[in-house]
């Protein structure tokens, strides 16, 4: 029998429990207690939520809608994407960060925001259409508040997540393999039919799932576009009834929720087998094949891409701007009318508005703050960790973001309707219940950026230090936590973007005193005054750049990949 | 300084042994050169010595200290071992005196003695008034220093080196090589020092472990492994050394024995207690090779010609054995030309122990 040994292994074992705490309170708990209320409502077994939901035509309206635009704007998406990836990467194009950065832009705006653009561009009253005097008369309805209009703007809010994905996988297409293709005779359109554009399903098909999830999740865009014209989709049907019915419906809603994530799975899953049958491995590495010379051509892509830019950037953030600038509804922006007004409004005297700011500001500060001081420890243990169950802790990290926003919100009031046992402490119409939802969702925003650090950094290091005595918390703060900052800090930054203009989890958690900007935004646009919404998502989206300008400062410390909007 | 025992030690990866029932004993003041072709699992011998593999069987000794075994294993920050890295795995955010004053600012060391030892540990490597400096703006030899100078700084008990030398270029080599000899001789501190260049491990260790698939092939002094390998992977890995069929017809007698080799009975160099048997394999160096036009030998073919600068190396195939390829040098001038018959000597050889006595002996 072997002598035993004393490990003195206690600081890892703590580690791995708070760990453990922090995931099951944040991301498992949430979702069982989802599921209970499908299988179990009240502790007993029941499937009269789940027969309710299914037989109200409502329900069925809502999914049809659901996949309609789903699939529309994952469509649009993968093709927009696709294609400007294609230029961008294998093209001699020139300008390619100006026109990276300012592809990527619209993923950085909330949807509601560009919604609300997009909105004010084209509609009876815009103040752009006026300066040519081509708006259409007062009364007529705004082409976009319609199925295709969704479409073509979630089109537009998710065609950079599939640029993105394809331009990665586009990165490591091997030069021979182009190379070999040219050499054997192929012209350069048949070389990206035969060749390329095979070798990318695998991120074609990620990228699709990606969208999808998004689209269908998605509640600022139909929220703001369809919600008008009572064209409703899942996530809006939810909204809509919670509004309506409070409580009392949450089970229904719950159900309704359930089925958002099963769609949104059964994408996950679809992408999953389709990738799997046939074999799209990349075994070499090597350069990237050199750029095709666009030779004459070059010009007209080049204006192409730059009228595209102009068409879903330029224009819709000009459009806001206008539209802020303007006193009312359907006035004309001349000399005499601008006006900075609604700026002093949002900003000073409504009181909501003023009580949004300060919540979306501080509950973003927090979230960011969490996410980063969890996202170290956490990464640890998924990069290095020996043990193979910690790798679930990955996927449960990713579960709260990878399902629609408002699956997790409604498991989140479903956790929190009632007072947390034996502490009696309420979180329900509180903004906590917002600050917990945030958590859960965006954790994983920090997270991958932490764990591409991880796998950047030699392990060498760490176990320099081990051999130098340090115990696990000492390297964690001396070694390990200097050097996974930058990324750790870039995905808190991301985070607070993100949870600055957020809305599809505030709309459904808000309560009066705990607004955030997007449920003020969205209020004031659902009462007509879209120059005080129009006021505060200029606000917002330039807080956003800026933030954008100072995360750019940790680039050079950071691995490649972790700003989105950085090529 | 202390000494290191290995016992029984096996480490397995899933189903995939890395290393296998490896047992050395390190004196106290040794210094150890592991040695073996890429993926034998050196790294992985080291990093049980270390603490950051657990052995899956077996049990490692530090000192009079029990370490690691199926019980347990002891963390590696509590085994006072030093490492000095491949890649030396210096602290890109720490200046180089940050780096060396690790240890001791984690064993909370009073400043101004930490001070002074980490001046001492930068004059002992030579490397005085760079304390400042960061990692990035030093140059590879220096950086190898720094590491060195980090990993003897807390005065460990047992210092490993993982090929530590593999990322410099060949001139740097010798002078560090050097470097590490005079230091080992200063300090007395045991050393375990990994390696695949055995030229680097026959100039510094005063052992050698050879290991090959995760075993140790031959526990010996350099010159033991040159002259007397204990089986076909050490006489074959050591200077390329020419393994022959033999056929034993007399026994063991003053440490030597006569062999039949391609049909030529010749006298080689043997273990004590060997007695004659057949399917014997002698190693020959290429010193023991030579022409010899006139008197008894090989026939055979010249296959190759190498010029090698102040000779060649030649290549040689025996009429007696057409698969075989003996290989040996020759001073200028060189008269040999490739596709010439020519008659080869064998003047000297070891005779390999058979697998059954290196197994007793190993035990
Ligand atoms: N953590 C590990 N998991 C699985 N296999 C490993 C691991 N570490 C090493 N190995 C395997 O063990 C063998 C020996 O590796 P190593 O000790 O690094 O060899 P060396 O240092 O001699 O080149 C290799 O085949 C390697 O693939
Ligand atoms: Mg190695």
């Amino acid at each position: 029998m072997p002598t035993r040994i004393r490990e003195s292994r206690g600081q890892e074992m703590a580690l791995t429990a708070a760990v453990a705490v922090v995931i099951v309170l944040l991301s498992l708990l949430p979702m069982l207690r989802l599921i209970e209320e499908i299988v179990a409502p009240g502790g007993t077994l029941s499937t009269v939520a789940a027969e309710a939901g299914l037989r109200s035509p409502t329900t069925w309206i809502a999914t049809w809608h659901t996949l309609v635009v789903g699939i529309g704007g994952t469509l649009l998406a993968v093709l927009s994407g696709t294609l400007v990836a294609v230029l961008v990467s294998l093209t001699d194009i020139r300008g390619r960060s100006a026109l990276v950065l300012c592809y990527v832009l619209p993923l950085m705006t909330a949807p509601q925001v560009t919604a609300l653009a997009w909105l004010q561009l084209f509609g009876p009253a815009s103040p752009f259409l006026k300066l040519f005097g081509a708006a259409p008369p007062l009364g007529t309805k705004n082409p976009l508040y319609s199925t295709s209009g969704i479409i073509l703007l979630l089109g537009v809010q998710y065609g950079p997540l599939v640029f993105l994905l394809v331009r990665a996988g586009l990165r490591k297409l091997p030069r021979e393999l182009v190379e070999a293709a040219r050499a054997g005779g192929a012209g350069w359109f048949t070389v990206l039919v035969t060749i390329v554009l095979p070798l990318m399903t695998p991120s074609i098909m990620a990228a699709a799932a990606l969208a999808f999830v998004s689209c269908i999740g998605n509640f600022g865009i139909p929220a703001f576009l369809g919600i008008p014209a009572n064209y409703l989709v899942l996530p809006t049907l939810i909204y809509q009834k919670l509004a309506g019915g409070g409580p009392a419906v949450l089970g229904e809603t719950a159900f309704l929720s359930v089925l958002i994530g099963v769609i949104a799975m059964a994408g996950i899953l679809a992408q999953e087998m389709m990738s799997r049958r046939r074999d799209y491995r990349i075994s070499s590495t090597s350069l990237p094949a050199e750029p095709y010379e666009l030779g004459r051509w070059r010009p007209v892509v080049q204006a192409g891409m730059w009228l595209l830019i102009v068409l879903v950037l330029f224009l819709p953030l000009f459009g806001l701007v206008l539209t802020s600038l303007v006193p009312g509804y359907g006035i004309a922006l001349t000399a005499k009318t601008v006006t900075l007004d609604n700026y002093r409004f949002v900003l000073f005297e409504h009181d909501a508005a003023n009580r949004a700011f300060f919540n979306s500001f501080w509950l973003s500060i927090a979230a960011a703050f969490f996410a980063v001081v969890v996202a170290v420890p956490v990464g640890y243990l998924i990069a290095w960790g020996k043990q193979r169950w910690v790798r679930l802790l990955n996927l449960a990290v990713e579960l709260p973001y990878a399902l629609p926003g408002v699956v997790l919100a409604i498991a989140s009031l479903l956790l929190f309707l009632r007072p947390i046992p034996l502490t009696g402490i309420q979180l329900y119409n509180t903004v906590w219940i917002i600050l917990y939802a945030y958590l859960a969702r965006f954790l994983v925003l920090a997270l991958r950026p932490t764990i591409s650090g991880y796998h950047q950094i030699d392990r060498a290091l760490e176990e320099a230090a081990q051999v130098a005595g340090a115990g696990l918390f000492t390297r964690m703060r001396t070694i390990i936590f200097p050097l996974v900052a930058p990324g750790a800090i870039a995905g808190g930054l991301l985070i607070f973007m993100t949870a600055l203009s957020e809305l599809t989890v505030s709309a459904l958690l808000w309560s009066s005193g705990s607004e955030t900007i997007g449920v003020v935004m969205f209020s004031f646009e659902q009462g007509g005054d879209s120059n005080y919404a129009a006021a505060m998502s200029v606000i917002t989206v330039a807080v956003t750049f800026l933030l954008m300008l100072v995360t750019n400062l940790l680039a050079p410390y950071l691995p490649s990949g972790v700003l989105p909007w950085r090529d | 300084m202390a000494r290191l025992s290995l016992d029984h030690v096996t480490k397995s990866f899933a189903d995939f042994d890395a290393v296998k029932n490896v047992s050395i004993d390190v004196a106290d003041g040794e210094f150890l050169a592991v040695l073996g072709p890429s993926g034998c699992g050196k790294t992985t011998l080291l990093r049980l010595v270390a603490g950051f593999e657990k052995v899956t069987s077996g049990e490692i000794r530090i000192g009079n200290n029990v370490v690691s075994n199926s019980g347990g294993s002891v963390a590696p920050e509590k085994r006072r071992v030093g490492i000095v890295f491949q890649n030396y795995a210096l602290w890109p955010h720490m200046t180089v005196a940050e780096n060396i004053g690790y240890s001791l600012r984690v064993a909370k060391l009073d400043k101004a003695v930490a001070r002074q030892k980490v001046e001492d540990a930068l004059a002992l490597v030579n490397l005085q008034g760079l304390g400042e400096r960061r990692p990035a703006n030093l140059s590879g030899g220096q950086r190898q220093r720094v590491a060195l100078a980090r990993c003897l700084v807390a005065a460990p008990s047992l210092v490993l080196f993982d090929e530590p030398l593999a990322n410099l270029d060949v001139h740097l080599r010798a002078s560090i090589e050097d470097e590490f000899a005079a230091f080992h001789k200063r300090t007395g501190t045991t050393m375990i020092y990994i390696t695949h260049d055995q030229s680097e491990a026959i100039a510094l260790a005063d052992r050698i472990a050879v290991m090959d698939h995760g075993r140790l092939a031959q526990l010996a002094t350099p010159r033991e492994l040159y002259h007397e390998p204990a089986n076909e992977m050490v006489a074959s890995f050591i200077s390329q050394g020419m393994l022959l069929p033999a056929d034993v017809l007399t026994a063991e007698d003053g440490g030597h024995c006569k062999v039949r080799v391609l049909g030529t009975e010749l006298v080689v160099r043997c273990r004590p207690g060997e007695r004659p048997r057949a399917g014997a394999k002698i190693c020959c160096r290429s010193a023991d090779l030579g022409v010899s036009p006139d008197g008894p030998g090989l026939n055979g073919l010249i296959k190759r010609v190498v010029y090698k600068g102040g000779g060649a190396r030649i290549e040689f195939a025996p009429v007696a054995g057409p698969d075989l390829t003996l290989h040996f040098e020759q001073p200028d001038p060189v008269r040999l030309e490739s596709g010439a018959q020519a008659r080869l000597r064998i003047q000297s050889g070891w005779l390999i122990p058979a697998a059954a006595a290196e197994q007793s002996l190993g035990a």
